[in-house]
């Protein structure tokens, strides 16, 4: 059970990985995705952090992004951001 | 005919102009590697965002509360030509070519009587502009050196831009810059940037058959992303542009290292004829003197 998830930057693909799941800082509230999420898009709150758990019950990993977006379709998780910090 | 010594020094000047010519071709490669790589790593962002545009804009019904960015103004009377360049020459027709495709596309729309005014990026196209369309330029940017460009700076140009665009200023934004297709060919291309152009049916790309949630709403999220699509605009174009400047130069700057070889071994000649001529007539006299005696 693994969910495909990406995060772009302007200047470059940041990261591209397979993990277990990414908690998003929604602009209307966060929200955990895992595999097989439904399909949405959401803008995100600035200098928010997202959470990475690559395995169930690890340590998230947390980047701080800025201007960012996040689509989900059945490709997996996709996270656009102007600014990405670790 | 030239003395020797006059030969010589020139010969000696055109080694050295192509040393330096020798040289710069060198750094455009290492440049132009960078380049490339700048523009291709810029790439799956721009593609993302376009896609995600342009499904929500599909969706979208245009009504008078919609953005204006998604809109417009509805006429297009009075068009803004957003010409990025270079700060720099030496790069054969890189600058000249992106600003003869301006240059035409503007004098075709005042035919038409309609309005163009200019927004430079790049010192050269400013110059080049200046000559024709003086009282035209609104405004002008010295970007320093492609390659080192970042998001954060376009970014500016992108608020400014839709600052302008919110006003009225203009009813149409298009982008022009050299594609950078490899270092043999580097297109002048020509793209609208305001409105934003709705390409029907690549909106598939985003699973539109799901039913997809929407946080916040679709005209918020589209209010948001239209801006930041601007600028991701520029950032593509500046990255074409870098790459196209540094392949055009490392084929210029070829071109002047293989003349200068042409006229080296051109003046090697003459050099040579020039010395033989003297010690033939040096050798006559001296035979001359000998026969008188």
């Amino acid at each position: 059970m693994a969910l495909r998830f990406e995060l772009v930057t302007p200047e470059k693909l940041y990261r591209s990985d397979d993990v277990y799941m990414v908690v998003v800082p929604g602009s209307e509230g966060d929200f955990g995705v895992l595999e097989g999420h439904s399909p949405m898009m959401s803008t995100l709150r600035n200098d928010a952090a997202l959470e990475i758990y690559a395995t169930q019950g690890a340590t998230p990993e947390r980047l701080i992004i800025a201007g960012g977006f996040a689509e989900v379709n059945e490709n997996g998780l996709t996270v656009l951001a102007e600014r990405v910090e670790a | 005919m030239a003395s020797l010594k006059a030969l010589k020094m020139r010969i000696n000047s055109v080694k050295s102009t192509q040393k330096i010519t020798k040289a710069m071709k060198m750094v455009a490669a290492a440049k132009l590697r960078r380049a490339t790589e700048a523009a291709e790593a810029s790439r799956p962002y721009a593609e993302r965002l376009e896609a995600v545009v342009s499904s929500i804009a599909s969706k979208v019904t245009v009504g008078p509360q919609s953005p204006k960015l998604l809109a417009g103004s509805g006429n297009s009377d009075v068009h803004l030509f957003v010409v990025a360049t270079s700060d720099k020459g030496l790069a054969g027709a890189f600058n000249t070519n992106i600003v003869r495709l301006a240059r035409r596309q503007a004098e075709a729309l005042k035919a038409e009587g309609k309005a163009v005014k200019f927004y430079t990026i790049g010192k050269k196209g400013r110059d080049q502009l200046s000559r024709t369309f003086r009282g035209d330029i609104i405004h002008s940017i010295e970007p320093g050196d492609l390659g080192k460009l970042t998001y954060a700076d376009v970014q500016a140009w992108g608020e400014d831009l839709t600052a302008r665009f919110e006003a009225g200023d203009f009813d149409v934004a298009h982008l022009f810059f050299s594609k950078f297709e490899n270092v043999l060919t580097q297109t002048p291309t020509q793209i609208q940037l305001m409105p934003v152009a709705v390409t029907a049916g690549e909106g598939d790309a985003v699973g539109v058959s799901a039913t997809v949630e929407y946080e916040p709403d679709e005209e918020e999220i589209l209010a948001d992303l239209l801006p930041r699509n601007v600028a991701v605009q520029l950032l593509r174009a500046n990255r074409e542009n870098a790459a196209s400047e540094q392949g055009s130069k490392m084929t210029a700057m070829d071109n002047a290292t293989r003349n200068a070889g042409d006229m080296i071994n051109k003046l090697t000649i003459q050099y040579n004829r020039t010395r033989q001529a003297a010690i033939t007539t040096e050798l006559i006299e001296i035979i001359a003197g000998a026969e008188a005696l």
